[in-house]
């Protein structure tokens, strides 16, 4: 029960909403930046990395690689979903949705089995801080992930229920901004951590 | 739910969603005040506590440590004694044990209460109550709202602070005792139990601004987008009254600092109980103490900006209204605001001169911290400017204005002075730092505090509060915070390191050239506990005008920003129609014109309009 201040609201730009997840995301860059600051102070800070306690533990760049263009594609087909939306395409929307939170929760799967091999291997939380920040920060990332297929997903029942329109998808509008920022945090993550 | 522009009907709200479950901004905005008062107390009883210590760390603590005799031959005199013997008897012996044997406090309980004493004061009172109060209660009718645009998260963003208070307050009674490692939390003291023997205490510490946090960044986004977005016809960015710019910079620098806390919380968090090493040296592919302190103080000096930036706003709405005169520069004080802003991202390592730096980084940190001084400079000139032959009205909110320029110049020097870094390498970790943050926190963000309080409780409560209690409260605490805190300068530059509890001990005075600092000690002590005692003053008044106090009109000091447009007491949606927006927020004697003051929601050349 938000009070109604379209009387102003009209004037702008950016809906609520809209500003909302954006100002939001400013955030969670700087929570990465905090992590990823702290992977690369242990990185730089190692002449050789993996430390020589961890020789032998190799990280599944191939798989990992793989893993990488399925989330990418993710985004693209999230951002169909938007244009579909747009055009009023409530069909495509579904369509686009439900392969969009497919891509994600493979993703999740696919890193959740590297996880299991790895812990298998011998490479642990507490690993130093090699295990640990690989851990930290990369479940970090697959949290949001999570979090976003959750919020998507939510999404889908929303439009299940036809609750959007050409006119009507700020719902669609703010998961979709959400979601592009999750995919496109991932390539970052995933230079810094599995090739450098 | 409600049409728009017709407020006027009061639908029927139970109880529980107007004053618990509220989303209405100002009722959100008087719980956070409250719960910073409550906070307020506790932050102020712990600081009484170890003011003791240090002016006698001796003796037992009057009224709740034991008689000497009860000492001596174990006879039970007094009230005190009585009440050991019982605990004595009961389980809880080894807690006394360990804080307070024979009611003298040991070393172990004086950690604790310095370090829960900051942290209660920095993120439990100034924050929640410049940030959160302030904030709630004068964003939306500063800018001529109904509300802010998440009204749901708003709500939110107060139970989870809520939530923060308990689980921190939790953290006194569990076995090891409340973290005890400073309110900066350094690596290794808290990333390891072994060091400090607090176990709970410490993971609740950081659990708890865990959860803070959570609640700063919905309160930043709520502030943020309504800022942006939500503001009447007609005002513009540069027509918004500073107190509005400062909460609005505070709120992303809250949004982009906090997380960096967050993160390191996190790490510390594991530490703690997962088994990582990120902030522990170790042979096995260990990680970095002063990790902690870069990714702490990568928050932490935004964070000091953010306890003084609504204080600044503050005092630049109360300096125009008693002087009658325009704010001198208003877009110099805007500008300033940024600047600072800006500047309090590249400054973190003037906290760690001591630490251990290369030297051209500490030439770095000292410069641009030394810059910093630029824009606070400009900030006070505007404010003496603004005062320079104004009709200046000694009211009580504008004697706590005039205390918070002259408190903050004070402290700001001794900023200048720390910036150095060979000065630093001297008075790090001295009674000097102490002096210099509470001439800013205390003198600067709390007077600002008070003489807000006293200057909006009108539009608030609809009443005034006593002026002759607010007066002895104002001149009581002005001078009892200037013993408590003046002298702290000459213990530090003497010598005398914080985070000691006892200072006559006899490896300390060898360091301190064998200077006594007892007298000097003790009479801080006294001056802190007048200081304590005069804040009753203050709380008293709060809840007795509350309902007692004489009662105040729509407009009493005469102000011309926006929330004076609004009827006393102000309803739900504020405004009966959105003002319209026609001129700056300080328009007072301008020449040529009638009234000394002109409202911002007043049109050219019409007659002044009093709101609705
Ligand atoms: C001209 C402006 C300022 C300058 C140049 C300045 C400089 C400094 C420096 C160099 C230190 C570190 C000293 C040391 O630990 O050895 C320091 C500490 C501190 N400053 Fe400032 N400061 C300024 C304004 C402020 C303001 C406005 C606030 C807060 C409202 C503030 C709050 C603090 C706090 C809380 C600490 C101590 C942190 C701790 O170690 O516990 N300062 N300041
Ligand atoms: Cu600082």
């Amino acid at each position: 029960m938000t009070h109604n201040n379209s009387e102003v609201q009209e004037r702008q730009p950016l809906s609520n909403a809209r500003l909302g997840i954006l100002v939001l995301l400013g955030a969670e860059t700087m929570l990465f930046s905090g992590l990823i600051g702290t992977f690369l102070v242990f990185r730089v800070g190692n002449v050789t990395w993996p430390p020589p306690s961890h020789i032998g533990i190799e990280l599944p760049r191939v798989v990992t690689g793989i893993n990488t263009a399925l989330l990418l594609l993710s985004g693209y087909t999230m951002f169909q979903a938007w244009r579909a939306i747009q055009k009023d395409g409530v069909k495509q929307l579904r369509n686009w949705l439900l392969i969009t939170g497919v891509l994600g929760l493979l993703f999740l799967g696919v890193q959740g089995s590297e996880w299991v091999q790895l812990i298998r291997k011998g490479l642990t939380l507490q690993s130093g801080v090699y295990g640990g920040i690989f851990y930290v920060l990369i479940g970090c990332h697959a949290v949001h992930v999570l979090s976003a297929v959750i919020w998507l997903f939510i999404v889908f029942g929303m439009a299940m229920a036809g609750r959007f329109s050409a006119n009507r998808y700020t719902g669609v509008d703010t998961c979709m901004i959400y979601w592009i920022f999750v995919v496109a945090l991932w390539p970052i993550l995933y230079v810094l951590v599995y090739l450098s | 739910m409600h049409d728009n522009g017709h407020t006027e009907h009061h639908h029927e709200e139970s109880f529980i969603s107007k004053y618990i479950f509220s989303l209405d901004h100002k009722t959100i905005g008087k719980q956070f005040l409250i719960y910073g008062l409550i906070m307020f107390f506790l932050g102020g009883g712990l600081a009484l506590l170890f003011r003791w210590k240090l002016a006698y760390p001796e003796k037992p603590l009057p009224i709740i440590g034991v008689s000497q005799q009860y000492m001596d031959d174990g006879e039970v005199v007094t009230g005190a004694d009585r009440m050991w013997e019982r605990i004595y008897e009961s389980e809880k012996e080894e807690w006394i044990e360990v804080n307070m044997p024979a009611g003298v406090m040991t070393d172990a309980f004086y950690n604790m209460l310095f370090t829960m004493h900051a942290t209660i004061m920095v993120f439990f009172v100034v924050v929640p109550i410049l940030v959160g109060a302030f904030g709630n209660f004068l964003i939306p009718l500063m800018i001529g709202t109904r509300d802010m645009a998440f009204p749901v998260l708003n709500m939110l963003s107060f139970w989870l602070a809520v939530l923060a208070a308990v689980l921190m307050t939790v953290g006194f009674f569990v076995p090891g005792g409340h973290a005890a490692a400073g309110w900066t939390g350094y690596a290794p003291l808290s990333a390891d139990p072994q060091w400090t023997g607090v176990g709970w205490g410490q993971n609740l510490w950081a659990i708890s601004l865990l959860i803070q946090g959570f609640s700063s960044l919905v309160g930043s986004i709520n502030y943020i987008t309504t800022v942006i977005n939500m503001r009447a016809p007609g005002m513009t960015f540069f027509r918004m009254p500073l107190v509005i710019w400062s909460l609005f910079i505070v709120a992303i620098l809250l949004l982009l600092a906090f997380p960096v806390l967050s993160s390191a919380l996190a790490l510390l968090i594991f530490d703690r109980l997962a088994g990582t090493t990120f902030f522990t040296a170790t042979a096995e592919g260990g990680g970095d103490p002063l990790l902690w302190q870069h990714l702490f103080w990568f928050f932490g000096h935004p964070e000091v900006y953010i306890l003084i930036l609504p204080g600044m706003g503050i005092a630049s709405e109360l300096i125009p209204v008693f002087s009658r005169k325009p704010i001198f520069g208003y877009r110099s004080m805007v500008y300033a605001m940024i600047a600072i802003a800006f500047l309090g991202w590249i400054v973190w390592g003037h906290h760690m001169f001591q630490s251990g730096m290369r030297d051209d980084l500490g030439s770095i940190f000292m410069t641009t911290t030394i810059l910093i001084a630029v824009p606070s400079a400009i900030k006070t000139f505007n404010w003496l400017g603004t005062m320079f032959r104004g009709s200046i009205r000694f009211t009580t909110p504008m004697l706590h204005g005039i205390a918070f320029v002259s408190m903050f110049v004070i402290g700001g020097l001794s900023g200048i002075y720390m910036a150095n870094t060979p000065v630093d390498i001297y008075i790090h970790d001295t009674y000097f730092i102490v002096a210099h943050i509470h001439y800013v926190v205390f003198g600067g963000s709390l007077f600002a505090i008070f003489g807000g309080i006293i200057f909006w409780f009108p539009k608030m409560y609809g009443r005034y509060m006593n002026d002759v209690l607010s007066k002895i409260h104002f001149w009581l605490t002005f001078i009892a915070f200037n013993c408590t805190f003046f002298p702290m300068h000459i213990l530090g530059v003497g010598g005398h390191r914080r985070r000691i509890s006892n200072p006559m001990a006899e490896a300390v005075e060898i360091i301190t050239q064998e200077q006594s600092f007892e007298d000097m000690n003790i009479f801080i002590t006294m001056s802190a506990f007048t200081l304590g005692f005069a804040q009753l003053i203050l709380v008293f008044n709060f809840f007795w005008s509350m309902y007692k106090g004489k009662v105040a009109e729509q407009n009493p000091w005469q102000v011309n920003t926006l929330e004076w447009e609004a009827p006393t007491p102000v309803p739900h949606g504020n405004f009966g129609q959105i003002p319209t927006v026609y001129r700056g927020p300080y328009e007072y004697s301008v020449p040529g014109e009638e009234s000394d003051w002109i409202p911002q929601a007043q049109p050219e050349h019409a007659p002044a309009t009093s709101g609705d």
